[in-house]
């Protein structure tokens, strides 16, 4: 009697578990599946061609698109060098000690933190003394962000190797730093380019921090001075406003964002399990 | 006594090029050094930041600043009430409705889900995380808003909303779009973050603890409610107040759809703000010094609110990993 | 330390087949390449070797022998102060190379592991070529131009008995080689530098027999031109291929002398103990 009643428990419970995972997938479906829906309709050739139109009017979004790839290699080539650096002292040098595990502690913070206020910090510290929004500031906003994700990624990634490997570097009299960059790294290429890639993918969808940092950019620019046009702020621009034009190519944009988001995760993903299967 | 093969190329153990390569070893070190304080630096800035461009505000509201429900440009009176409010309410409404998702499919995932859906299903659930904020943003705008007006919140209204006590909360016409559409949407949000984590923690358990369960003819769900749960309990909680952290910091899929009313309403179903929603659409139009420091007055609040909670999720699953190395 | 010879036929009944006798009456003038004097080491707190003297000589081959956690591997790696790498490890006494102290803080750690090659226990091939993997080292610290590089490579693979097996796939990685090849290369990428001494690290503990032969043939040859150090847990390996062997316990020197006496007469009960399998 009594096992009858935890059976029925049981079975209510795995149940209630497997709607819920059912359920989560509903809503992955669901919102991709509009996201395509209205998406696909606005992409066509002219959206990568024109540039942002005036309200009312048809055009593309070839200078958001243009900006976007601009924002994201510059917060990439800055980030990577400190991040990779930073992540290489906690795993190489710090290790344990009390500097090291501080900046573990405050970099995961970090990762977690709210973009918008990351935004508030460059406008204070960038786009005032500046005078004006622009490239610059939207590429060191973006860095910023993604800075976190590199340190943690290339941490992990070097703890991986084993340590016999730098053992016998340094038994040939190789010095330290050689040791590191010559076969630590090599070691851990794959995953700490994998890192790389799950840091431009989080930045690249990153629309708040951008909004008084590099603002935004009816024309076509190419002024690192100037504010720059950029896909997620175009979008909220644009999804927010009542021209139907505008709406279409927001739905146009967010898609061209969400695929080249998901093809970078799946490359990177691609690439972890390359590097592990090979050792 | 030379040993004939001894390389004579190998300088001796005082020449330049050890010297040289000391020093490079010195500099390779210093410089990771100095990028990795470069981070402590850059959470230093942040606050030093914030405090100095909401230091006018500060100073001129005081702590009133934060209870005030004020919120005018015109008469440059400012108060964090409904931000406030807002943001807390929002996301109470994510971890009520995200959090036992979440637990349902980590538990799926651990202990039904077939050998073969497993990875697909993480894959799924990681893909779900990748999305930006900002495809929620117009999704719930565009998609969700107009389904709950015209389903859930009548229903909600018809039905809760006419009892006593908490009708009042469930009250109001369907806007669509508004705090209970906000807290919708973040729940979804955090639900991929959540998922992981607690998967991951769960995976923690050894698998002999939950044999030893099975093996005394516990059902599955008792193994994870009697063994799993308790075992795994700080590092839930963490993984619990990471979602948190981020459902509080969330700006673009809520400003889609919080309607962006500087009021605290007593339904749910009516628009409202948050913290993020309102400097995201404030704070390029801000005119006036005082206006533009209360933006970075809630900044700083909202800060200082996810640290708090981040730091805490962070040293509750430091403690469980602790545990787990033992 | 008994350097004597045996002068009467050996009386216990181990058979170590292929064991090598020095020619009786043959003496050689042999060169004490490093004297080993006074060494305490430390692992934090915990003294694991305990007043070591002990000398190596050039061009013989010196086994450490011993049960698990006798300092055996404590001792090889004090050779190339390979210990400095973790910071709770330190070493006093005086470890003389060429007379020169290694021990001395003044001494250039990078320089003085260009000198000693080290194989460890596990293959680890650099994630490279292989022939990247032998020039690796000689890179460090020579500038050679191609022919010459590729001829020392060439020379490098032949002596570790890797040359007919790889030489159609230098540009294949390094891992995709099996594990005896894999240290067959660690040690051709060792002597590639020409080192004047060479450390082992129970060698073939990780390969199969027929590896493990091949590696042993190998030390064999490399032997008229190295002072070779192994270590090995395996007392068979030991008298097969050293000319010296020294017996450790708990972290003290407890017999050193030929390999002939150790094991056909030791003078010390534990060593008798040890060699019998009594313990270990």
């Amino acid at each position: 009697m009594l096992y009858a009643r935890r059976r029925l428990v049981n079975s209510i419970a795995l149940t209630v578990a497997t709607a819920a995972a059912a359920f989560g997938l509903v809503w992955l479906i669901w919102i991709l599946g509009t996201l395509f829906y209205n998406g696909i309709t606005a992409i066509n050739l002219s959206i990568f061609t024109e540039m942002t139109p005036p309200p009312g009017d048809k055009g593309g979004l070839l200078n958001a698109i243009f900006g976007s790839i601009i924002l994201t290699i510059g917060a990439t080539l800055l980030s990577t060098p400190i991040g990779m650096l930073a992540g290489t002292y906690l795993a190489e040098y710090g290790k344990k000690g009390v500097l090291a595990e501080t900046v573990r502690f405050i970099n995961d913070i970090l990762l977690s933190a709210p973009s918008i206020v990351v935004g508030l910090f460059i406008y204070e510290v960038l786009v005032v003394p500046m005078g004006h929004f622009s490239a610059w500031a939207g590429i060191v906003v973006l860095a910023v962000i993604a800075i976190p994700v590199i340190v943690r990624t290339t941490e992990d990634m070097l703890n991986l190797v084993p340590n016999g490997l730098r053992e016998a570097a340094a038994a040939l009299g190789t010095p330290m730093w050689k040791v590191i960059v010559t076969i630590a790294y090599r070691a851990a290429r794959n995953g700490i380019i994998t890192g790389i890639l799950l840091a431009i993918a989080r930045v690249s969808g990153e629309t708040a921090p951008l909004l008084f940092t590099s603002l935004n950019n009816q024309f076509w620019s190419t002024d690192f001075n100037a504010p720059m046009a950029s896909l997620p702020v175009t979008i909220f621009q644009f999804a927010l406003s009542p021209y139907d034009d505008w709406q279409s190519l927001a739905w146009g944009g967010a898609l061209i964002i969400t695929i080249t988001i998901l093809i970078l995760n799946i490359v990177a993903r691609a690439l972890a399990t390359l590097g592990s299967s090979k050792g | 006594m030379a040993n004939v093969t001894l390389n004579a190329a190998i300088p001796a153990a005082t020449s330049t090029k050890g010297r040289k390569q000391q020093l490079q070893d010195l500099l390779f070190r210093r410089s990771t050094e100095f990028f990795a304080l470069c981070v402590l630096l850059l959470l230093g800035g942040v606050i030093v930041s914030l405090i100095i461009g909401a230091w006018p505000a500060l100073t001129t509201f005081g702590f009133g600043f934060v209870v005030s429900e004020v919120w005018n440009p015109v008469t440059d009176k400012f108060g964090a009430w409904a931000p406030i409010y807002g943001t807390i309410v929002t996301s109470i409404i994510a971890m009520i409705l995200g959090v036992p998702v979440s637990f349902g499919i980590a538990m799926f995932i651990t202990e039904l889900c077939p050998a073969v859906l497993k990875r697909p299903l993480g894959i799924a659930i990681e893909l779900l995380a990748g999305i930006p904020s900002i495809i929620y943003g117009i999704w719930g705008l565009f998609v969700l808003a107009p389904v709950l007006q015209q389903t859930v919140q009548p229903f909600l209204i018809d039905t809760i909303g006419q009892a006593p006590l908490i009708g009042g909360l469930f009250a109001g016409p369907p806007y669509g779009i508004g705090t209970f559409t906000a807290g919708i949407i973040l729940a979804i949000m955090v639900l991929p973050f959540i998922t992981s984590i607690t998967r991951d923690v769960f995976e923690t358990v050894p698998p002999m603890l939950k044999e030893s369960a099975y093996g005394l003819g516990s059902t599955t769900w008792e193994v994870m409610w009697k063994v799993v749960l308790p075992y795994t309990r700080v590092g839930v909680i963490g993984a619990v107040m990471l979602g948190l952290g981020r459902a509080l910091g969330e700006t673009m899929a809520v400003t889609f759809v919080i309607g962006n009313a500087h009021r605290v309403a007593q339904s749910i179903l009516a628009p409202g703000t948050t913290i993020s929603a309102t400097i995201a659409n404030e704070f390029t139009e801000a005119v006036g010094d005082l206006y533009t420091s209360s933006l970075i007055a809630l900044g700083l609040i909202l800060f200082i609110i996810t640290f708090f909670i981040l730091a805490a999720a962070k040293i509750m699953l430091m403690r469980l990993d602790r545990q787990g190395k033992k | 330390m008994s350097t004597a010879m045996p002068e009467s036929a050996p009386t216990v009944t181990i058979t170590t087949p292929g064991a090598r006798k020095p020619v009786p009456g043959h003496q050689e003038a042999m060169a004490e390449k490093v004297s080993i004097r006074n060494l305490n080491f430390f692992y934090d707190t915990h003294k694991a070797l305990k007043d070591i003297n002990l000398p190596l000589y050039d061009k013989k081959v010196t086994a450490f022998i011993g049960p698990s956690g006798c300092g055996k591997s404590t001792l090889l790696r004090v050779l190339n102060r390979i210990y400095d790498l973790y910071p709770k490890q330190r070493a006093t006494g005086e470890v003389l190379l060429d007379g020169q102290n290694i021990l001395s803080p003044k001494q250039d750690l990078n320089l003085l592991r260009a000198r000693i090659g080290m194989v460890f226990q596990k293959p680890t091939p650099f994630p490279m070529s292989i022939y990247d993997n032998i020039a690796f080292g000689i890179r460090l610290y020579e500038k050679l131009g191609n022919a010459e590089m590729d001829a020392r490579v060439e020379a490098a693979l032949r002596r570790a008995a890797l040359w007919t097996e790889v030489k159609d796939k230098l540009k294949q990685s390094g891992l995709s080689l099996s594990g005896g090849q894999q240290q067959r290369l660690c040690i051709a990428r060792g002597v590639a530098v020409k080192p004047s001494v060479l450390l082992l690290d129970e060698p073939c503990s990780a390969l199969d027999p027929i590896s493990t032969s091949k590696v042993e043939e190998l030390i064999d040859e490399l032997k008229t031109d190295y002072c070779i150090v192994i270590v090995t847990h395996n007392m068979q390996q030991a008298a097969r291929t050293a000319d010296f062997t020294a017996f450790m316990y708990l972290g003290e020197l407890v017999e050193y002398g030929e390999t002939e006496q150790i094991f056909t007469k030791p003078a010390q009960e534990q060593t008798q103990q040890y060699i019998t399998g009594r313990f270990g």
